[in-house]
This record gives structure tokens, sequence and C-alpha cells, in this order.
């Protein structure tokens, strides 16, 4: 926090608010300014984070602005020099409560039965400062109740009091103005037009800002009654975003999420696979005792072809037995993104202090190098999302992949004039917004930034024109020469291209652009807690290398010398059978790693697999030691997200069976190895993080407490690796390159898992831009081959106007078509080769 | 003289009194460009463009050209609103003419759209505008047909386009149709539907069309009948049009009268100087209530007007002066009903508009309009309570709160309440739901009383009902 501003002197605007002066900061809405000082005015439409409509009238205050005084609405009013405020006057009093009757003429009154009922503003208002009885003797307006809008979003236009908040959040903030106004009069309503469903990954985000019970959603409604509920602040780890969330919970089962609005992070937001994902943690196929080898008939059987119940004694035992067997260049940990900041440590105490190998990485084949990462400088997302910034996305579509982020990056384009530059190989959901959206080819990024920048030819960038690339790289030149920040979004665009180029890329821009600073995407959980901890090759807690052992080299017994091997090292390593055991935590490789043939030789060669998880996937199926684990709502902690923001993961429901926490486990396997890693509750570990690494001091569960909502930015670079340059090869007139990317929902663990996200994965076709499709003579749905080096898959034709020519675009990890077969991970590209049927 | 209809106009009756904008409807084919042209059409763009822009604008400012669409507010004034130095700006015209009773600007339409055309034109050049959004009313395919085509002709003679008659003035005007929803006639509600938005009205502040309009930029919303006199101004000269009418309110107005009378039509009249009882009784005019009847009241404005009665006919057509007495000329439609009208239906007729056409977007309207529309279909059907009456006013007052405006009731000793309402709604077509209550419980109570049957203790839902109750 070496650059920290100095505060600056806020001008203030003197208004008077029944009588007593309050200062208002200038441009500041009344009906804000009022809440801000301690008088609340009743509102219904009026949310901080949409535009204002002034439409239900709830917040009419007797305002004189030298003129006499007017009823206005004070949610559509900024503060002037002067102002006089009633907000308790006769005619103030007498317009709310004309408005509540209005509100209420038409509205169902189903209280009893209404889920909102007990946290609704209406009620409350109306209990508050409503008639006794009502005055409206007519029948009141009737509709079909409640209609599904989507799969989660069921829709009550009987108690809708039409405030628009949902219609706005889903045109202002979502950009799926899939929910309209239709009819008029008193037949207004909100609803879908036909055959086009609600389908925005945010729907969530309206039930949780509807005032009224009008919007429920789907695995809430009818559970729990609001003052059953109990509720602590914590952090979604869903993905690397780290949205902060209220974790609702009634008799020890977790029932919702809902966002809160922190400001530098998720602005109250969530992307419904966040939202709902609370679902699989609370499945009943959560693994809840240890399990080892058996048989059929549930003996223990060390070669047997099932898994059979286990008493912790007796699995910790076998794997402590295999851990201690084993040397330690033959040992290897592979994930731990799920895990919290302390299991992170707990566990890289574990294996890099304690069993002394350095083959330790919570990426899985899917990411970028560490020192990437932590050596580029590093921005936040409200420096991203800096009004008049400008933004280069060299990475996935943070749409599919980082929802919150996306809606805090699209209102920066969209409402805050930043500047969007994309060299992506896909168009993204962002691609409407963008100034320049170059396609760049798989493996060609590095080469377009060069061309951007007036160096060397767009070849790998073919397609793309040097105008436009130039155009692109002016922009970016202009932002920089008048001193607004640039910041890179960079990530892994496609699975199916190495992270080689986009390193290449990264890099090169990082030369161009020595002022710009770089957000990472790395979706995963808690990924970047994970580096942070020292969960990945050559890297020690707090940022460091092993070469700077000075911090744990004190309090760890050992500290491996030599640099180990990433995930694809690894899993190399185990499929060459020079691994004896193969710690999984929570990396389900056979899905998650993008390489699947890598990823099934290597469990069949590996010794021992320990998989430390929540659930049996088909990974875990083939593990001999299955350790159960607690879920993020059931263990307390600390999260890091994609900024190096550390805020709090609070526990609020007990694990399933005998399930604990990961570094519990880690520090159960130390005792069997005849070490105390010396802790005993996540306070300890935390203690010892701030001790050890240079970077977390700050970290304490003081800090945390004082700023709960936006978490302790933890800050400091690593030294940045200049990994060589990836050679790409060329690609010839017929072959076509894969672009393997993720999207929202996909057959992985937890969507799974989550009975209301579980049926929206879109499944895999095979995208074609549409020139291509008649080059190569192909209708569409038609089913085809893909052909790579790797394998074949058949899959389904589409003509897409989104990728990049040359290109084939594959979802991953969709059910039926399994683009990991066709994915070599030693290959910097996937080319594809098209065989007709 | 006692004028007559002119048959291809429809309704328009010539009443031979001076004429501004309706000048070529006496000929058939008065909406070609052959015929304008034939009778001076352009003549006022070919003025404007020989002086510079900020003449024109003087002139049109001198000549006290008030706004014809309801509010009369000074169109010179207006035009001076922009914001300086931001660019793009547009010229919106308001054609979306829905008030119950109002059909004149329909007439300007499909008689003579090149007038209206060159009062763009001439509006554009004074404003340094070069681009115009024609809005027409969905349901005016006729003024649709003849404006598109006229458009046509001027494009192709080179009146609108590029280098206007060889200057370096530059417009483009673009037809636009609506979609049918009276709240369009709304300034902000039009520039929302313009835009292709649903048509709800914005609020003002801050979206004053002058300052935050269409698209966001600065934005002139004119009527119809407005810009069709400003060609006659620069063809004339404002001291010629101030001439006619009164001081506060010059020129000619377009009147439609509907209702009771013998001729109900369109009628050019000269503001201030004529007054309800020449046009309603005078012969050349519409000659006096239908045969054997008499003057019960009449609106004087549109269906957003309180009512006037008989004492009210001596009132001379002119803004400010009816403003005072409790009501407004508003849009120019007045609707004259005898002695032989139900006052409870013909409040319940205009309520029923008001309701229907709600937009829905802020809630006093939505629900209030609606909620008084049932209620007096409820007294209407005989379910009505003693209370109701109170209720009404009272569902009036959290629309349009404090004494609403109302004419002036010499029997009971009230004075009027002047123009024009408060409002808790967004724009004005809640309070405009106000006015027939106001306006006939004040004077027709015993009306409504002599409906209501009923005490206030028998649940509707109990009594035996002849009709459907509440529906």
């Amino acid at each position: 926090m070496s650059d920290e501003t100095p505060p600056v002197e806020i001008p203030s605007v003197d208004i008077t608010v029944d009588g007593e002066t309050v200062a208002a900061r200038p441009g500041e809405l009344l009906i804000d300014a009022c809440e801000r000082t301690g008088t609340y005015i009743p509102r219904f439409c009026h949310h901080s984070r949409l535009e204002p409509v002034g439409m239900c009238r709830m917040c009419l205050v007797e305002v004189d602005t030298g003129r006499g005084p007017a009823l206005q609405p004070s949610c559509m009013l900024p503060c002037t020099p002067g102002m006089v405020v009633d907000t308790e006057s006769e005619r103030t009093r007498k317009a709310q409560d004309g408005v509540l009757e209005f509100l209420l003429v038409n509205h169902p009154l189903d209280c009893p039965v209404c889920d909102k009922g007990g946290e609704c503003p209406l009620q409350d208002q109306t209990m508050a400062f409503g008639p006794g009885e009502s005055r409206f003797v007519e029948e009141k307006r009737h509709f079909e109740k409640p209609i599904p809008v989507n799969e989660n979003v069921h829709l009550d236009r009987e108690r809708c009091i039409l405030c628009d908040r949902c219609t706005r959040f889903a045109g202002e903030v979502a950009g799926d103005q899939l929910i309209h106004f239709m009819d008029r009069g008193g037949q207004t309503q909100v609803n879908t037009f036909p055959e086009q469903p609600f389908a925005s990954y945010f729907s969530g985000n309206t039930v949780q800002i509807c005032p009224v019970g009008a919007l429920t959603a789907a695995p809430y409604r009818f559970k729990a009654r609001p003052w059953d509920l109990e509720e602590v602040e914590s952090t979604s780890t869903l993905d690397s975003v780290g949205s902060r969330i209220s974790v609702q919970s009634s008799r020890d089962r977790v029932l919702r999420f809902q966002g809160v609005d922190a400001d530098a992070v998720n602005w109250g937001w969530l992307s419904d696979k966040e939202r709902f994902v609370f679902e699989a943690y609370d499945h009943a196929d959560r693994l809840a005792t240890p399990m080892l080898r058996g048989d059929a008939l549930g003996n223990r059987a060390p070669d047997g072809d099932a898994l059979v119940a286990a008493p912790w004694s007796e699995a910790l035992g076998v794997a402590a037995d295999a851990l201690s067997a084993a040397p330690a260049d033959r040992l290897a940990v592979l994930g731990g993104a799920r895990l919290t900041n302390e299991s992170q440590y707990a566990w890289a105490k574990l294996a890099k202090g304690v069993f002394g190998t350095d083959h330790v990485d919570a990426q899985l084949g899917d990411g970028l190098p560490a020192e990437v990462v932590l050596g580029l400088p590093r921005a936040t997302i409200d420096r991203a999302c800096t009004p008049g910034g400008t933004i280069v996305l060299l990475g996935p579509d943070p749409k599919e992949e980082l929802g919150a982020l996306f809606l805090r990056l699209r209102h920066a384009v969209v409402h805050d004039g930043a500047t969007l530059v994309e060299l992506t190989p896909r168009r993204t959901g962002l691609s409407a917004h963008a100034a320049h959206s170059l396609r760049v080819l798989p493996g060609g990024a590095a080469d377009a930034v060069s061309a951007m920048f007036g160096g060397g030819s767009p070849a790998g960038a073919a397609g793309l024109s040097a105008e436009a690339l130039a155009a692109a790289g002016a922009t970016i030149a202009a932002a920089v020469a008048e001193g607004r920040p640039v910041t890179v979004l960079v990530g892994r665009p496609s699975l199916a291209e190495a992270a080689g180029p986009v390193v290449d890329a990264a890099l090169a821009l990082h030369d161009h652009l020595p002022e710009a600073a770089f957000l990472s995407l790395l979706r995963r959980g808690n990924v970047h807690g994970a580096l942070d901890m020292g969960l990945a090759p050559g890297l020690l807690p707090g940022r460091v290398t092993l070469a700077d052992a000075s911090g744990v080299s004190s309090v760890w017994p050992t500290v491996p010398t030599d640099r180990g091997h990433d995930a694809i090292g690894i899993l190399e390593a185990a499929a060459a059978g020079e691994v004896d055991v193969l710690v999984l935590l929570g990396a389900d490789v056979l899905a998650d790693v993008p390489d699947r043939d890598l990823a099934e030789r290597a469990l069949a060669n590996a010794g021992t697999v320990v998989a430390v998880d929540l659930f049996g996937t088909p990974t875990v199926a083939r593990a001999d030691v299955v350790l159960p684990a607690a879920a993020p709502t059931e263990v307390d902690g600390t999260f890091t997200n994609l900024e190096g923001r550390v805020s709090v993961v609070a526990r609020k429901v007990t694990a399933p069976g005998t399930a604990r926490p990961d570094w519990a486990i880690a520090v159960e396997l130390a005792d069997r190895l005849g070490t105390d890693l010396g802790f005993g509750s996540v306070d300890d570990v935390l203690a010892e993080l701030a001790a050890v690494s240079p970077i977390h001091a700050g970290i304490t569960p003081e800090a945390l407490a004082a700023s709960v909502r936006e978490g302790v930015l933890v800050e400091g670079r690593t030294a940045l690796a200049r990994p060589d340059r990836t050679e790409v090869p060329v690609n010839d007139a017929y072959g076509l390159r894969l672009v393997a990317d993720r999207s929202m929902y996909d057959v992985g663990v937890l969507v799974a898992h989550s009975p209301s996200l579980a049926g929206l994965a879109p499944g895999a076709v095979a995208g074609f831009e549409p020139s291509d499709l008649s080059r190569h003579g192909l209708a569409e749905g038609e089913v085809v081959d893909l052909i790579a080096d790797r394998g074949t898959v058949q899959v389904a034709v589409a003509s897409d106007p989104g990728v990049a020519r040359g290109t084939v675009h594959l979802r991953v990890n969709q059910a039926d078509v399994d683009a990991g077969r066709l994915i070599d991970a030693s290959a910097p590209v996937t080319g594809i080769r098209v065989g007709r049927r | 003289m006692t004028g007559a209809y002119v048959p291809h106009a429809a309704g328009y009756v010539d009443n031979g009194g001076p004429k501004v904008v309706s000048s070529r409807f006496v000929h058939e084919d008065s909406y070609t460009l052959e015929r304008s042209l034939a009778t001076g059409g352009y003549e006022g763009l070919r003025a404007a463009l020989a002086r510079p822009p900020a003449d024109v604008h003087a002139e049109v400012r001198d000549a006290t050209l008030l706004g014809r669409g309801g509010a009369g507010f000074p169109a010179g004034v207006k035009w001076g609103f922009c914001p300086e130095g931001v660019w793009p700006r547009y010229l919106v015209v308001n054609g979306d003419e829905s008030e119950p009773g109002t059909y004149k600007d329909r007439l300007l339409m499909e008689r003579d759209p090149h007038q209206l055309i060159e009062g763009c034109l001439i509006t554009c050049y004074a404003l340094g505008l070069s681009q115009c959004f024609l809005y027409v009313r969905g349901e005016m395919a006729l003024g649709q047909e003849r404006i598109a085509a006229a458009l046509n002709e001027a494009y192709a003679a080179g009146y609108v386009g590029r280098n206007v008659l060889g200057t370096d003035f530059s417009v483009d005007v673009t037809l636009h149709w609506g979609a049918g929803a009276y709240i369009v006639g709304e300034e902000t509600a039009l520039i929302e539907s313009l835009e292709g938005n649903r048509g709800m009205p914005r609020l003002k502040p801050p979206y004053f069309p002058a300052a935050i309009g269409l698209y966001g930029q600065p934005t002139i919303v004119n009527n119809v009948e407005t810009l069709a006199n400003v060609p006659w101004i620069l063809a004339n000269g404002a001291e010629a049009y101030k001439r006619m009418g009164s001081e506060t309110s010059p020129g000619t107005r377009l009147f439609a009268v509907s209702g009771h009378v013998k001729r109900p039509g369109v009628y050019e009249v000269e503001q201030g100087v004529t007054t309800f009882r020449d046009l309603f009784y005078g012969d050349g005019f519409c000659q006096g209530i239908r045969d054997g009847h008499e003057l019960k009241m009449f609106i004087p404005g549109g269906g957003s007007a309180p009512w006037f009665f008989a004492e009210h006919l001596d009132l001379p057509l002119e803004a400010k002066e009816v403003g005072a007495a409790g009501s407004m000329l508003g849009s120019g439609a007045i609707v004259v009903m005898d002695e032989t009208t139900d006052a409870v239906k013909a409040c319940h007729r205009m309520v029923r508009f008001f309701a229907r056409e709600s937009c829905g977007k802020c809630s006093p309207c939505r629900e209030g309009t609606s909620w008084e529309e049932k209620i007096l279909a409820r007294i209407l059907d005989g379910h009505g309570r003693p209370s109701d009456i109170d209720l009404l006013l009272d569902v009036g007052d959290n629309i349009s709160p404090g004494p609403y405006p109302v004419a002036s009731h010499p029997d009971e000793g009230l004075d009027a309440v002047p123009f024009p309402p408060r409002q808790t709604t967004i724009c004005p077509l809640g309070p405009s739901s106000v006015a027939p209550i106001t306006s006939t419980i004040r004077r027709f109570r015993h009306e409504f009383e002599a409906k209501i049957t009923r005490g206030d203790g028998i649940p509707v839902s109990a009594a035996p009902s002849g009709g459907e109750a509440g529906s």
C-alpha cells in the first residue's frame, strides 16, 4: 500500500433535512444523502447499483429549492446547496401513504405463504405505516401464479409492484434484456417474450433485489422463513473473483447464498453458479467417511475394484505408510485450489516442508506459470474498471468463467467509458462493447501484440489486417500517452493452446506497456491463494522462490532445493511410473486436466493415489485412499481472490459424516509421519503464515475483522520469470486449430451436484466460422470426426460467426463430447482435421 | 357568412375567417407539392434561407408562437433552451395526436403535409439542425401516407436533403410511425418510443428534452400545428402574425369541436377574440347545441382539461384566461355535452380512457387511474357506497395532491382553482384522470348520490347484482 494517495478534500453541499443541516456530497442523490446521514426515506424502485428511474414514487418528499416546497422523488434529485427537505411533513406523509396504498390495492397480501414474508420491504412499510384496512373493495388483478421465467426463477405477477429493478438489472447490468414490461395501465406486467426465457447467467440477482416476493428462486421456494434463518458473511470460493456472500442456513443446512455488496469486488451481484452452488455442498453424494480399496462385498482388499468405508485411523495409516515408504522425489501433490488459504498453507508445509517434495501444483495444466502470474505487476478489479481506463483482454470469456467480474467489466465498458481491446480466439460476452475485438488464432497472440505496436508481421494473427492491429495498438498507446490506466486481463483463452503462447503475449504486452498492470483470469476457486501459499513448483508461501527460503526455514523441517514438476510434469512422471504416491487435493484430473489421455495414463501408473475430496468423482473412484473433506460452508478460514485480496470464509454448517477440514487432514497425516505441524486451529495457521511470509504480515484475524467486507489486499511480486518463447507451428491452409474453452455450466462435479444448475450445460458442438463451414463442405447439424494427433471425437457441426477463421470451437467438460481426448498437453496448439462420416 | 364543411377535408369547416394553417384545405389536391407551390408553399423557407439563422429564430420568437400541443409554451423561447456546444441536436415533431376529442393535427398532416415539412425545415435552419424526426401516430394511416409521399416529392425537388435549394443547409427528415399509445404524445415518452423503447415518460428533471433528449442529445419537440404556423410567420413576418389574435396569444388556432353541437368540426379561430359562445353558437361556427337541448357542460381543451359550464361561455379562447378560470385550452379539443348527458357516465368514460392508456410506469397513475375507473364502474352498476365520493376525491388527491384545478361554482360560492395541477406522478397523465372526477363531483354531486343506493356496511360480493360487480 505504498502508493496510497493522500485523502482528497471532497467539497460538500449543505442541505437541510427535517430542520437539521447535513453535508451531502456534490451530485449525491437526496435519498442517499439522507440515508447516509441517518434519515431513511422509504423506497422500492431505488437501488444504489442501478440507474434511478423514479417509478414507485414511494420516496416522494417535500423539497424546497427556493421556489416553494414541492413533492419530489428523492431518488432522482441530486442535492443542491440550500435545499430544504421535509421528510415528515403532512404532505410528504399523505403522498407516501397514498403511494403505499396504491401499491397494495392489487397486491395479493398473501404474506403468510410468501417466501419474502419477513424480509419484505413492502410488508415492512405496510406494517410500519400502512392503513389497518383496505379501502379497495374491488376484485384484484389476477395473473397465473407463479410462472417460471427460466429454470430457476419464478415470477408471481400478482405480487409484483413493477419497480423495474429486475428489468433494469437485466438490461443495464447483465445485458440480457430478456424480461420486459408488457401491456399497460393496470394490466402492466413483467414477463418474457414467448420462446425467449430469461436465460441469463445472472438471473438470480433479480430475486435478491426484488422488493417483494414476485421473483423467487426455485431452490429456496417454501424452504424456510426468514426469521428462521441464521446467516454469516463469507466469500464465494466457486471462482477466483471471491464474491462476498451471505451464507444463510436453517437447522444446519445451507438454504441460500445472497450476494453482499463489496464495493471493491462484486457489488452485491453473483452469477447463478455462485448463487446456487450451495446445493452441491448439501448434496447427499458428499463423501462422509474415508474409503479404502475393497471388494464388492465391502471387505478391505488392496487391489479390489471398489471403495469401502474405513475409519479415519485406518485410512490415514494406509496413506502414511505409502508416504513414508516413498522417496521425496517420487511424491507429488496435485490440486488444492478448492482449499482455504490456511488449508493450502498446511498442505504446502506438509508437502514441501515435511515430505520435502517440490512436485506440487495447484493448477492442473489449465493455468499459467506461477512465476508469471505473481511476477507481472498486479491490478485490482477497481483499477481494471477505472472510468475511462483501457482494458486489454488476453484470455477466456469472463462471462463464461468469472461471472461477477464480467458484470464489473461490463459496467466499466458500457457505463463508465472504459475502452476494451480484445485479443481472443472467439467472441466474448463483452465483444459487442469492445473498441477493438480482434480474433486471434491459437498461438498467434504474441505475434498480434508485436504487430499492434509496430513490430513484426501479424503472421500468427492470420486473418487480422495489419491496420486493425495497428488501430488497436494506437488506442492503447493513446491511453498510455494520456496517463489513463491500462489493465491486461490475462488467462488461458483456450485449453487446446498451451500456456506458452499466452505467456509470450503477456510478456510482450508488459514489454511494450511497462505501465500496464495485469489481472489474472485463472478461474479455479482459491487458485491465487494456492500460488501465494506455495502450492506451485518452485515457490514458497509469500510469493517467494525456493532460493529465498529464509522465511520458512526456521519453522519447516525441510525445504526442497530443486524446482519440481508442474502439473503436466507430475502427470507425465506418474504416467512413466515415477510417482509412488500421488496426493490429489480436490483435483479431478480426469475432468480438469485438458489432456485426457495423459490423466488416464498417470492415474493408471501412479503408485498409491490419495484423494482428498468432497465427492466421489471418476478420479476419486480410482484412488487407493479417499479422505473426505469439509466444504467451504463448513470451514473457517480465508480466501485469496484474483487481485490478491484476502477475505474471510466462514463456517455455517457442520460437515457431513466425519469429513474434516483439509488443514486438519494435513495435520493428522503429518502426525502419522512423526511431525507436528504445530496447528491446532485455523488461527494458528494464519499466525505462522504471517510470521513466515514477507507479504502476509498484515493478515491477522483483527485486520480481517476490521475489513470484513472488502478484505485485505496482499501486494508483492515474485521475480518475473521469462520462459523461452514457445515456437508455434505454422498453420497449413487446410488445417484448423482447436479452441477449447469452458462455459459457465458444464458437467463439472459442483454443477453436476447442484440440481438447479445441472440441466443448464449447453452440450458441445463444433463451431466453425461460416466460411470455413462452406470451405469444408459441411452442413450445420452434420456429425463429423474431429481428428487430432491425440485422438478423435464425433460431434455435430454448427456455424458460429464468433470464432476466428481457421479454428474449430469446442466447449470442454460437456456431456457426450470429450474435448480432452483431442488435446496433447505437450503441444503448443492442437491441430484438427475434419473427417466426414 | 355561415361557412361550410369542406367535403374532402373531413370535419373541416371553412368559416371564412383569417387563415394561417388551413388556407390550402379548400383545395382537393392540397397535399401535393404542385398545389403547395402554386399557393405559396416553401416561400417561407426561401425567405428564411435568405436570412441568417439567428434572424429566423428571432422572427419566430417575436411572433410569440405558443405551442399548440397543450402546454402553450412559446416555441421561440423553447428553441433557445439547448445547452451551448452540445451536438448533435434533433428536432422531433410530435404528431402523436391522441387526446380524446382532438383531431386537428390529423387534418394538418393529411391535408397539408408540405406546410408541416416546410415548418420543420425552417426550424432546423434556424437552429442549425440537420436531422428531424416526424413522429406520426400509428393509427393515422392516411397522414403517414401523405407525409411519406410529400417527403418523397420534397426530396426529389431539392427542398429536403443535401444542400436545400442550392444553399449550404442540409437536413434530413425521417418519418416514424407510432405503435398506438396515447402516452407517447408526452414528449419524453415520444422520445423513448422513437429510440425503440417502450413508450414511457422520463422524469423531468433531469430529462428535459432540450437538455437530455433523443439519444441523450438536446432535442426540440414541437407539435404539428406549432410548426405548421412557422412558414406563414416567415413568409409574412412576425408583425403580421401578431396583428391576429390577442396580445398574449397571437395568431390563430385550430379547435376541434365535438359533441352535442349542430356542426362539430375543426375551425381555425383567432385566439383571444372569439369566445366559447361564439364558437358554439356562431353561425360561421357550430351553430348551437343540437335541436331542443341546452348546454350542460363542456371540456375546453381535451380530455385532460377540467370541465366548464354555461357561465364560462363568454371566456375568450385564450390560454391565460382559461387557465385562470380553472382549466386549459390544451390541445384545442372541445367536447360539448347537453343536458341529456349523464355526468357520472361521462366522467367514467373519460377516466376509463386514462386508466387504459396509463403506461404503467409509476404507481399512482397505474394503480390510481384503474382504481378510479373501478369505483366509477361500480357506482354505475348500482353498487356504489356513500363513502365512494370522498374515496374518489381522495384517490385523486393521492395522484394530484392539493386543490385540483377546477372551474368556479357560483351557486356554491366556490372560486376557481387555476391550472395546472400538482402531481405525485412522473407525467400529467395520472392527474388528467382527476379532472373529470373533480369537475363532475363538484358540480353534479347529486347525480352521483342518486346512483348510490347502498349503505357502506354491505359487502359488494354479498349484494344481489344485476351486473358483474367490480369487473
